[in-house]
């Protein structure tokens, strides 16, 4: 079933990563995918898996979903390692018809695994530990000088918020669409590209129709109790700065600065 | 009579290994036998819909076998679509599956899928077509452009089109108004009385099924708590209720009129024969006591 992906899926809970202030994840968040591609040698990608690790650990989450967002991704990550594993510059230590392998070639494959890896890790701990909710309200936030140069960041956020709350209607949707016209006999599974392409169209349809029939639901109820866009708006929810972010600050940039130095003083670069 | 759908200690369990884990129907089983009409019940969130979706493969059991004449539908499960024609399943609120252009295309949807052309396939749309209700002038229209009540009757339709052996609707009346729920499960008992097909109905209205079900299957967090004649089901009012369920109201009457010693019979189970069995009476003294 397609809901069965752990990738960005919310997991409720209370632990020290749940508690951070959502903008304060997101600015680590950015910070961070920085970082790890600008890290040059072994001792800085060392730190930077650390922090990852620490991070892991402290959300509180089975191991067993960050496996599962991985196995996603499994892929684009043999075939970027193999790639950077065959293309690296250099004296072949091993060579087959165009095929070499080389020193540097071994170095890079490595490090382009480590950073999907983190990417992906990074980003899971992220929307495991953030609900939809806090991440919209929290871009927001970021967003608000925007505001100077006319940009509707309430709009779009509120747009953005509204997306991601139907993501998983939508899926639950098309399940239940797909058993109606499986119990049909329609045949989804076998065939070839067009014919699998033309087996989605009585999927599509209804999809489209409930999703029309849905937007229209949903502008009438926010009509109906008085939503007139972002002026003067309060929040349930109010998201403060507390010291747990600024400690998390402080580690984060530790991290940096030590990614620095290892890129400066360590003289055992790719 | 012969058995045409047994299932064997079936379980199904949702989102196994998440959080979100659910046993939503566990270690069910039962024989129906062809061309029996059973009513399933249960109260809110007990594993029909569940279950109902293991008898025609469209979700395989965590545990247990379901047999279809005697052969395991999951023995070949490239062949599981063959399942799908044997045995229909009617969604609750069927009418987000439609899709074509008119809803003469749309109810050819199934036999289409089926094998059928021509003639054969004019046939059963059109035979379908009248044993739901619809008129045919509506066969032309676009399916987007019908009333509730009738996209619900197309829904069905295109299920019926494809002549199952069983028939399984889940909940077919929700919704409707009391002509429509009326008509609809007037319908279907036709259907079933001509064809001699298997019916197996989903309902939260407990007069709809005491009606017309031979027997009942009542569903309790999962679990099978009764499979029994129907005048049987609604003999243990005391259990029914304590599944959340209750008896239909003209069967707590005429069981309060018992007690209080007036001799009507037990297990009257709809208001014309409860009519029935108080005319005489009326008729002796004027009035009941
Ligand atoms: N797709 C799903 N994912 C996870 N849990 C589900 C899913 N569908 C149903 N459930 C859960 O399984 C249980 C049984 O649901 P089911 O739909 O079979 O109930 P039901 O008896 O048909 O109820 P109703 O009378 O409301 O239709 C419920 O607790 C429900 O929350
Ligand atoms: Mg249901």
């Amino acid at each position: 079933m397609v809901r069965d992906v752990a990738f960005g899926q919310y997991f409720p809970g209370k632990s020290l990563v749940h508690r951070l202030d959502p903008r304060a994840k997101i600015l680590m968040f950015i910070a961070y995918i920085v970082i790890i591609f600008c890290t040059f040698n072994y001792a800085a990608l060392a730190i930077t898996s650390a922090f990852t690790a620490l991070f892991l650990i402290l959300s509180e989450i089975s191991p067993k979903f960050y496996f599962k967002s991985l196995k996603v991704i499994i892929f684009i990550v043999l075939f970027t390692s193999l790639l950077n594993l065959f293309y690296g510059s250099g004296d072949p230590i091993w060579q087959w018809w165009v095929f070499k392998i080389t020193y540097n070639g071994i170095h890079r494959a490595v490090f382009v695994t480590v950073r999907i890896i983190s990417l992906i890790l990074a980003s899971s701990c992220l929307t495991f530990t953030t609900s939809p909710t806090e991440l919209t309200d929290a871009i927001e936030r970021l967003m608000r000088p925007l505001k100077l140069i006319r940009f509707p960041v309430h709009e779009v956020a509120m747009m953005m918020s509204l997306a991601l709350r139907f993501v998983p209607t939508l899926l639950e949707e098309t399940d239940k669409i797909m058993q109606a016209q499986k119990a049909r006999g329609a045949d989804m599974e076998s065939g070839n590209l067009f014919k699998r392409v033309k087996a989605l169209i009585p999927v599509l349809i209804p999809l489209f129709v409930s999703a029309f029939r849905r937007a229209y639901d949903v502008a009438t109820a926010m009509e109906c109790r008085c939503y007139r866009g972002g002026a003067g708006r309060t929040r349930m929810k109010q998201i403060h700065m507390t010291r747990r972010d600024v400690i998390s600050f402080i580690v984060l940039a530790l991290v940096i600065g030590g990614v620095i130095l290892c890129n400066i003083f360590v003289n055992w670069s790719i | 009579m012969s058995c045409v759908l047994e299932l064997k200690n079936i379980s199904f369990v949702y989102g196994k290994g998440t959080p979100f884990e659910k046993r939503a129907v566990d270690n069910v089983s039962f024989k129906i036998n062809k061309g029996e009409f059973i009513g399933v019940m249960g109260h809110t969130g007990s594993g029909k819909s569940t279950l109902m979706q293991m008898l025609n493969g469209l979700i395989r059991p965590s545990e247990g076998q379901v047999l279809l004449d005697g052969k395991d539908i999951w023995a070949e499960p490239k062949k599981i679509r063959s399942v799908r024609f044997k045995v229909g399943m009617v969604f609750q609120y069927p009418e987000y599956q439609l899709f074509e252009e008119t809803v003469y295309k749309d109810i050819a949807f199934g036999p289409q899928n089926k094998g059928l052309e021509g003639d054969e396939l004019d046939k059963a749309v059109r035979e379908a077509a009248d044993f739901t209700g619809l008129k045919p002038a509506l066969l032309e229209k676009s399916p987007f452009d019908l009333s509730g009540g009738e996209k619900r009757r197309a829904a069905i339709a295109g299920v019926i089109a494809m002549d199952p052996e069983i028939l399984v609707l889940d909940e077919p009346t929700a919704g409707l108004d009391p002509m429509g729920r009326e008509v609809l499960l007037s319908q279907i008992t036709r259907y079933h009385s001509e064809r001699r097909n298997t019916v197996l109905l989903v309902s939260h209205t407990m007069e709809d099924i005491a009606r017309v079900a031979d027997r009942i299957i009542v569903m309790n967090k999962g679990k099978l708590a009764m499979l029994e004649p129907t005048a049987e089901v609604f003999r243990r009012g005391d259990e029914l209720a304590r599944y959340g369920l209750k008896v239909p109201q003209i069967t707590k009457i005429m069981s309060e009129l018992r007690k209080k010693g007036i001799d009507v019979p037990e297990g009257v189970l709809t208001v014309d024969d409860a009519f029935r069995a108080l005319l005489p009476l009326l008729k002796k003294g004027g009035k009941l006591w």
